[in-house]
């Protein structure tokens, strides 16, 4: 097990965001979060590394289990947090320098010691970008395509080797091609990272998740709380969903 | 109209004279003939390197509180309503402030009350464009840096800096652009010198004030070589402002 989220309650303010949630994250596997808008899928996946913290208001019940310590822990310092648990974001959102740079800066960040070019190229190479951008590495970042914008963020991710990498929608804002290479690209990172990722699209979910967790949103008692109905593997959530929830919603969705 | 009169009149009148001595003679005297202002160009360009060095750090840090740190609260809308008023705030008063603050407590006018009054104009430019650049920094490009395992002051210094930088930049520029043709602050901090500058604590020459004082008198020799030094300083600003138009550009 990689992360072990369990959470109780999540508020914004005197909102309740998310209740009763128990998402294991299994090493070395892909884990998509699926549900309807509004579930509470990017809050718990921006809660793994506690990116919620910079929001006013926030305010998780519960504990998030990683490397044998609760990230929520009064003496676990976020900002280190985040390096070990990197994230991929909807917006491809570069830096506005070098591509050198932009994968540069993590390790800069960290103060790493060794070869950059090596690492740089590693994780271009890593990012199945190094042949698009290998004669031009000093251009800007934002001179890319959106895709090849989407990919350097991967490479900026995984140049410091965290051990999971988080990714809220990263192919929404892509067009169907250069979503299919950030799908293959996921599924080849998933040999050395854990991935967690939310999708919006039920078929991108079955080609790349192992496992599938799907959320609803409860309104009864007024409220518009997320909670998690049903975590599996990705085959038994499509093909064999136990609540009823989950098959109306997949059934929705497939036609 | 007049525009293009007054400019054709500073290219005619003031390149009749425009020569290298112009850059490296003392102001004549009397009915002396010929000189130059060298003195005035560089007391002037003193005069704005003493103010940017106190106003563009010290803009920068405000403008850093403004848009990052705390940008709601009290002390920032205070903040920028003063730096809105002074804005627009006579730059004669701002001599006659530092005159009083500065002037009278060293016992002399000179170059740092010259600079420092030319500091308190520059500063509201350089704070709020400084603001709105780095407000123009996108909220995604943040999160990736935060994201990327970054403090909210590593964010600042490597992300949110670098990328308002041209905006900042072309906000210094403008205020220097701004400053470097104003007299009437000089008037009462740095005063005028025919001599050459030796050291920041003496009344300081500048192009403005020899500007103000050579075009009232009498001599063709001091009116030609105020037209000269006017198409001088205009050269000044419309470097400054080219630079800002340069940095500002946006990069691909
Ligand atoms: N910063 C915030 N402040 C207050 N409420 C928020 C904030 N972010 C999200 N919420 C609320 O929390 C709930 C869950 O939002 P969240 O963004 O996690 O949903 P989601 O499942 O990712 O939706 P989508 O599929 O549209 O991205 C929503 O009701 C939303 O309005
Ligand atoms: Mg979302």
């Amino acid at each position: 097990m990689a992360i072990h989220c369990v959470v109780e309650k999540i508020f914004y303010g005197s909102f309740l965001a998310v209740r009763d949630s128990n998402v294991p994250i299994q090493k070395g596997k892909i884990t998509g979060f699926i549900g309807p808008s509004g579930c509470g899928k990017s809050t718990v996946l921006r809660s793994l590394n506690r990116m919620n913290d910079m929001i006013n208001g926030f305010r998780l019940e519960g504990q998030v289990h990683f490397m044998g310590q609760d990230v929520y822990a009064k003496q676990v310092d976020p900002v280190i947090v985040r390096r070990f648990i990197g994230m991929v974001f909807q917006q491809p959102n570069p830096f506005s320098m070098s591509i050198y740079d932009n994968v540069a800066f993590g390790l800069r960040l960290n103060r790493y010691k060794g070869n950059l070019d090596e690492k740089v190229e590693y994780a271009l190479r890593r990012a199945a970008l190094w042949d698009e951008v290998k004669d031009k590495l000093k251009a800007s970042g934002l001179s890319l395509s959106g895709g090849q914008q989407q990919r350097l963020c991967i490479a900026r991710a995984v140049a410091t080797e965290p051990t999971v990498l988080l990714m809220d929608e990263p192919c929404s804002a892509l067009d169907p091609i250069a979503t299919r290479r950030i799908e293959e690209l996921m599924l080849e990172l998933k040999e050395e990272y854990t991935i967690a990722m939310v999708t919006h699209n039920m078929q991108q979910a079955t080609r790349v998740a192992d496992i599938t967790a799907f959320f609803a949103v409860d309104i009864s008692k007024g409220g518009r709380t997320g909670y998690l109905v049903e975590m599996g593997e990705t085959k038994q959530i499509f093909e064999a969903p136990q609540e009823q929830l989950t098959k109306e919603y997949i059934r929705g969705e497939f036609s | 109209m007049p525009l293009f009169s007054v400019l054709y009149m500073l290219i005619v009148k003031g390149g009749a004279r425009l020569s290298t001595e112009l850059f490296t003679e003392l102001p004549p005297a009397g009915f002396e003939m010929g000189g130059g202002f060298g003195n005035a160009i560089l007391g002037t360009l003193v005069m704005v390197g003493l103010a940017s060095l106190v106003s563009i750090p010290i803009g920068i840090l405000a403008a850093i509180y403004l848009a990052e740190l705390s940008p709601m609260s009290k002390v920032a809308s205070t903040t920028r309503f003063l730096a809105k008023v002074l804005t627009g705030f006579p730059s004669i008063l701002a001599g006659v402030f530092v005159y009083a603050a500065v002037v009278l407590a060293m016992g002399s006018y000179s170059a740092i009350a010259g600079g420092i009054s030319l500091a308190v104009l520059m500063l509201p430019t350089v704070i709020l464009t400084a603001e709105e650049a780095m407000k123009m920094v996108p909220r995604k490009m943040k999160d990736a840096a935060l994201g990327m395992g970054c403090t909210r002051t590593q964010m600042i210094w490597k992300v949110v800096l670098p990328t308002g930088l041209p905006g900042i930049l072309t906000g210094v520029m403008l205020a220097v652009a701004r400053v470097a043709g104003e007299s009437a602050p000089l008037l009462f901090t740095a005063l005028f010198s025919n001599y050459w500058l030796n050291s920041v604590r003496e009344p300081t020459a500048s192009l403005s004030i020899l500007i103000y004082n050579f075009s009232s008198m009498p001599f063709e020799n001091q009116i030609e070589l105020a037209w000269a030094a006017s198409l001088v300083l205009v050269l000044i600003v419309l470097v400054f402002n080219i630079l800002s138009r340069l940095i500002g550009r946006p990069r691909t």
